[in-house]
């Protein structure tokens, strides 16, 4: 019978509902937790739950089309010689190639490299089709330290220093043996077809004092030219935060738990970490009392979906968001127009989340020449392009309904809470009223 | 004859670090890469500097007299570099060719992830030695901390003295030689048959290191394999 046509005496769970009692099933049957893609699927404090206020009588909006909203952020001013200079204050967030296929990892350097933003290498090395398609790349320096190199640190534009990930603060990295073809193990100077497990420690250094050391070194191989970012999964964000900056960061990377993984225990994406709304609140404040603020730049990811959560995250004090989920939907991720291939597979357009298992329908999160054959990388860029031009239209949008002529004059005053949650969170008032929960303010 | 004028009658660059700042070193280091300059170079007064010659890629010699800090030599390309003192954290680490030769004791992580080229401890190697490693051959002339080869992927250790607790821990496919004793293996690392290949192995990188020590005295470690691909069966090892 289908679901619509239960009768309405039936009564579902709240406790053990569908999902639960399947997963129940599943673990009885298998024996093993579930690792999955994507990120957190439960409900979670978000941006959708702060409004911009817009102008009035006490303030004045901006015209639409006409009066200029700048949107160019520079990214690495505090010490690098080259800091990354950017049209949109939306970048494209680390995915590895290995979780990513070859032609898909290309189009998101050709979609951001159109509208001038960056993208990021992820635990398996650079490509040389991502380098040539990305006019900024930023090179990640992970625990597993999979392919790294002096040359591509200095063929890079930064290096971002990975310490964590939203998705899974405090775990290493998983890429399951299937995926792991030729080229892949190559990269990785590992044998074919076996799982691999990435550290959740860096091997060489561990703790505050050790990190502005390995900061310096990087520096140092590199001549002092690159911004050297910082990322860490939200959870002791305030703390991290300050100690990043302590260790020398030009930038600092706060991934929320909503985060987007390629391959991540279900439990640890659920049930790990803090999410993006307070994070970001919690970086900003961090950087501020140091008087950091605008001088050590904050990017922030985990769960960014449209020009209004990028609004609301620059509102709080970011400096750019990147995105990394949406961006594989931009590029044909869980599209209807695959249903049947989905339904073939155990899944369904909308729900596919089995990054890890290497059978994507869409060519993109698979190490399959025939899956990857199947996805256009031009196509894709192009979606990429048109995707964060839309973003940045409506970033642009709300900041003039506020009365903003760049997007980084964006502020927590422009913003109200829906939720006492998302107020206390944010530190922004409940709407309709001057309470904000937690402050000292009476 | 003071060192700074010998050197300069052998043509050798001195630089010292007392008064030549770290950036300045490096620097010109680098820029070898991209046109010739000086091919041997002595480093005075390191006094425990971190980053010390790092990211060279040229066909450099380096000597440095004294203790070095962190980091020293890391990534190094194709150089040469001699530390005629003690080495602190992460030597030579993600080294992808050439040789790091130390005199004395290297702390943490020495050779951690290295890629290629010959690491030489010819003292005793901390904890995490090897960690990691892709592809580089360390040869420790003393003993090895904890942890020794944890994670590593290719190429070999060669333990002269003994090897302190959980050796090769998940272990890949890196060969691992101990003469002494090994305070205990880690997770998937067994005792392997030392066969004609792993002796003719073992001589060369001895030679290599210039270390006085005969192959068949030692053991050969690396992976039983078990680990490879998650097993339920396995949860107790992890
Ligand atoms: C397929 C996939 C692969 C990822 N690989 C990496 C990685 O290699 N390194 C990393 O730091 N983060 C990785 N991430 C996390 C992203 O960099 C980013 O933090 C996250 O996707 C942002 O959240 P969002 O997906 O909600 O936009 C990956 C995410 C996805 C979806």
């Amino acid at each position: 019978m289908a679901v619509t046509e239960r009768p309405w005496n039936l009564r579902e769970s709240y406790l053990f509902d569908r999902t639960v009692i399947a997963e129940i099933q599943r673990a009885s049957r298998e024996g093993i937790y579930d690792i999955r893609g994507f990120g957190a699927k439960r409900r979670l404090p978000h941006f959708d739950d702060l409004l911009f206020l817009g102008a009035s009588i006490s303030r004045y909006p901006l015209e639409g089309y006409r009066e200029r909203c700048a949107t160019d952020v520079v990214l690495g001013t505090r010490f690098a010689k080259k800091p990354l200079e950017l049209k949109i204050p939306v970048t494209i967030a680390g995915m590895s190639f290995g979780a990513l296929s070859a032609p898909a990892k290309e189009a998101l350097g050709r979609g951001a490299t159109e509208v001038g933003t960056s993208t990021t290498t992820g635990d398996g090395g650079m490509t040389n089709e991502e380098r040539e398609h990305s006019e900024t790349l930023v090179y990640q320096l992970l625990p597993s330290r999979y392919g790294m190199n002096p040359d591509d640190l200095r063929r890079a534009d930064a290096i971002e220093v990975v310490v964590g990930q939203g998705a899974k603060p405090g775990g290493g990295g998983m890429l399951l043996g299937h995926k792991i073809s030729d080229r892949v193990a190559e990269m990785r100077d590992l044998p074919k077809g076996i799982d691999q497990r990435s550290a959740s420690r860096h091997p060489d250094w561990t703790g505050p004092d050790d990190l502005e050391i390995k900061i310096g070194e990087l520096r140092e191989i590199t001549d002092w030219e690159k911004p050297i970012f910082v990322k860490v999964g939200a959870s002791r964000t305030y703390y991290d935060v300050q100690l990043a900056v302590k260790a020398g960061a030009d930038a600092i990377v706060v991934d929320g738990m909503q985060g987007g993984t390629a391959a991540t225990q279900d439990v640890f994406i659920e049930h790990v970490g803090i999410p993006t709304l307070p994070a970001t609140r919690l970086a900003v404040d961090a950087l501020q009392e140091l008087g950091m603020h605008r001088q050590v730049q904050l990017i922030v990811s985990g769960g960014i979906r449209s020009g209004a959560d990028v609004a609301k995250a620059l509102a709080l004090g970011a400096d750019a968001v990147s995105i990394g989920t949406a961006a594989l939907v931009a590029m044909g991720d869980n599209s209807p127009e695959l249903e049947d291939e989905y339904r073939e597979i155990g899944s369904s357009a909308g729900f596919y989340d089995d990054y890890q298992a290497g059978r994507d329908p869409a060519g993109i999160s698979t190490q399959d020449d025939d899956l990857a054959a199947r996805f256009d990388p031009v196509l894709g860029g192009r979606r990429i392009a048109n995707f964060l031009r839309v973003l940045t239209l409506e970033t642009q949008t709300l900041a003039r309904a506020c009365g903003k002529s760049h997007v980084h004059n964006l502020e927590p005053e422009d913003l109200v809470a829906l939720t006492v949650e998302a107020a206390a969170m944010a530190r922004v008032p409940v709407a309709g009223t001057d309470w904000i929960p937690g402050s000292n303010r009476t | 004859m003071a060192v700074a004028e010998r050197d300069q009658q052998a043509a050798v660059e001195h630089v010292d670090l007392e008064t030549t700042p770290l950036r300045e070193l490096n620097q010109r280091l680098h820029d070898l890469a991209g046109s010739p300059g000086p091919a041997a170079w002595r480093i005075v007064n390191p006094n425990g500097a971190h980053a010390v010659a790092c990211g060279l890629d040229s066909d450099v010699e380096v000597e440095v007299e004294g203790h070095v800090g962190y980091y020293c030599a890391g990534m190094n390309k194709r150089a040469t570099v001699r530390i005629h003192g003690n080495a602190s954290t992460g030597l030579a680490e993600n080294m992808m060719s050439g040789l790091v030769v130390v005199d004395g004791n290297a702390s943490q992580s020495a050779g951690a992830t290295g890629r290629g080229g010959l690491l030489v401890v010819r003292g005793d190697a901390a904890a995490r030695c090897g960690i990691s490693m892709k592809g580089i051959d360390i040869v420790v002339g003393g003993s090895v901390g904890h942890m020794s080869a944890f994670m590593a992927q290719t190429g070999s250790l060669v333990v002269c003295g003994d090897a302190g607790e959980a050796l090769g821990d998940s272990v890949y496919e890196s060969r691992l030689y101990v003469r002494g004793s090994v305070a205990s293996l880690g997770a998937d690392c067994v005792e392997k048959e030392l066969r004609d290949e792993h002796r003719t192995q073992l001589t060369e990188l001895l030679k290599a290191a210039e270390i006085d020590a005969d192959p068949a005295d030692f053991r050969r470690y690396g992976s039983a394999r078990q680990l490879y691909n998650f097993r339920i069966d396995n949860a107790g090892a992890y």
